[in-house]
């Protein structure tokens, strides 16, 4: 599934759509015309470490720190991306 | 919304108020057939809600949770404050959207709208010849849209283009879509007239055939293959066609809130059709009392209002009855089953809609334009019929 996704990529949020904490939400979630995504925890913490400057590969290993206690936490976060891909609310930069 | 999805990405799951919909204004230049404001929309014309009052009502609703903020109307550019409330949805975080026919947008005014952190323009196109256009507008406005769409293209919006479909453009799918390709949208809803309010006056006249209604939708496939990704296409298919209807604001009380231009708080667009109801208005009710507590809002939220045949179907929770407007327009019981569902005792009412749209006799007959000698017409007769959603996939 994830056969895409590159460590090297870089991506960004979409254009047209925001990515902010909601607070009434407790979570992140994505805006874009017409509607909304809401992040769950895991979600929100990778999508959040997406700026258009961090590669694939930073951001796994970032999170990879972050929560040492995590199992198989790279696929995890390559099939989100693969997912966010797929649905437009990321571009990619490279 | 997006769907559960890996566990990853979810909709939502309390019920908080997540789309607020301001009609600051049923003002609107336009006469459209297939408008779904209130038949007697002219009654609510005056006694508008003041910027400070629409302000304080974007700050409350805000705080119980609400994100998207879609200003609409009749038409929204006609009150000359729009700029300062987008400037202060901004201020408070909200993805905004204005909805417009584009009538009275300037080059001053986007530049505040941009300036101000409007996210999006909607703009509502009717077809693609002049002709057709002009004749369903009953104006001579479609040139101007065209440059209107070229507008908000340069000042790097997303060109958000909702056209609605009925029996006299629903032949151009196709060339509708190539239109808004080359005028460069990112998104396109076509979106089928739903039978509320002006457009119920004209069912027989707007809907279209079956055999029209599949064309379209391939020719909508076929776009599809071709463009890809780059522009998302959204078909909105009449619920006549279907046999079960659609969830209705997603559930009523579940996650849309409307302000209408006199500051009522509604759980739908037509909710005002329904006989015994009274609705809380933000001059004086605050808007977290009408979404919790408000008798309104609370009556058929969730099943427990159902009865049979919905209270033991299984599908339930599907659509939780569909629409209780359209079931109260069209067979006078709002707490029956939408009678678009098969299982509905209500069915036939449907199905002789559509052979009455067939028959020539009945429409050949001439459309009622939306405009105010016909309006008050309707408030004196009593014949309330309001509207229902705007098109959201
Ligand atoms: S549908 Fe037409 S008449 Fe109705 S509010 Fe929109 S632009 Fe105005
Ligand atoms: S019977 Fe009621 S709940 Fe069941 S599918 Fe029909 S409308 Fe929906």
């Amino acid at each position: 599934m994830e056969n895409n996704i590159q460590h090297a990529d870089i991506y960004a949020i979409a254009l047209h759509h925001r990515f902010q904490w909601e607070e009434a939400q407790q979570s992140y979630v994505i805006l874009f015309p017409e509607g909304m995504v809401k992040l769950h925890g895991g979600a929100g913490e990778i999508l959040k470490r997406v700026d258009g400057k961090a590669s694939v590969g930073d951001i796994v290993a970032d999170l990879k720190t972050t929560f040492p206690d995590a199992e198989d936490i790279e696929s995890d976060i390559l099939g989100m991306f693969d997912l966010a891909v797929g649905k437009a609310w990321l571009r990619k930069l490279n | 919304m997006a769907q559960l999805n890996n566990g990853v990405a979810a909709s939502v799951t309390q019920k908080q108020p997540l789309w607020l919909l301001a009609e600051v204004t049923y003002r609107c230049p336009l006469h459209c057939a297939f408008c779904y404001n209130p038949t007697d929309y002219d009654k609510h014309t005056k006694n508008e809600l003041t910027t400070e009052q629409w302000i304080s009502a974007l700050r409350d609703a805000r705080k119980m949770g609400a994100i998207q903020l879609g200003i609409s109307g009749g038409e929204p550019l006609l009150r000359d404050d729009i700029e300062e409330i987008v400037a202060e949805a901004h201020k408070l975080g909200y993805y905004s959207n204005l909805i417009t026919s584009g009538v009275g947008l300037t080059e001053k005014r986007i530049q505040a709208f941009k300036e101000g952190g409007l996210d999006h323009i909607q703009l509502s196109m009717h077809d693609v010849t002049e002709d057709i256009s002009n004749f369903i507008t009953n104006t001579r406005t479609f040139e101007l849209k065209k440059k209107v769409a070229a507008m908000i293209k340069s000042h790097g919006y997303p060109m958000v283009l909702n056209v609605v479909i009925h029996r006299y453009n629903i032949d151009q799918v196709g060339k509708i879509l190539e239109m808004a390709e080359a005028l460069g949208a990112d998104y396109v809803e076509l979106a089928n007239t739903q039978y509320y309010g002006w457009s119920l006056v004209n069912r027989d006249q707007l809907m279209p055939t079956r055999e029209q209604l599949d064309r379209a939708e391939a020719a909508t496939n076929a776009f599809r293959e071709r463009v890809g990704n780059k522009m998302k296409v959204f078909f909105v298919v009449p619920d006549y066609f279907a046999d079960r209807p659609k969830k209705c604001m997603n559930g009523w009380g579940e996650v849309f809130m409307i302000v209408t231009a006199n500051g009522d708080v509604l759980p739908c667009h037509s909710a005002r059709v329904l006989p015994g109801m009274t609705f809380p208005n933000v001059r004086e009710n605050g808007l977290e009392w009408a979404w919790k507590e408000s008798p309104a809002f609370t009556k058929y939220r969730g099943m427990e209002w159902m009865k049979e045949p919905c209270r033991s179907c299984d599908e339930k929770e599907n659509d939780l009855g569909g629409c209780r407007c359209q079931s109260y327009l069209l067979s006078g019981d709002a707490e029956m089953a939408d009678p678009v569902c098969t299982k509905s005792p209500n069915r036939h009412l449907i199905d002789e809609a559509l052979v009455n749209s067939q028959n020539p006799l009945v429409r050949e007959q001439p459309i009622i334009f939306r405009t105010d000698k016909n309006s008050k017409k309707y408030v004196e007769g009593d014949k309330e019929r309001i509207a229902q959603f705007h098109a959201l996939p």
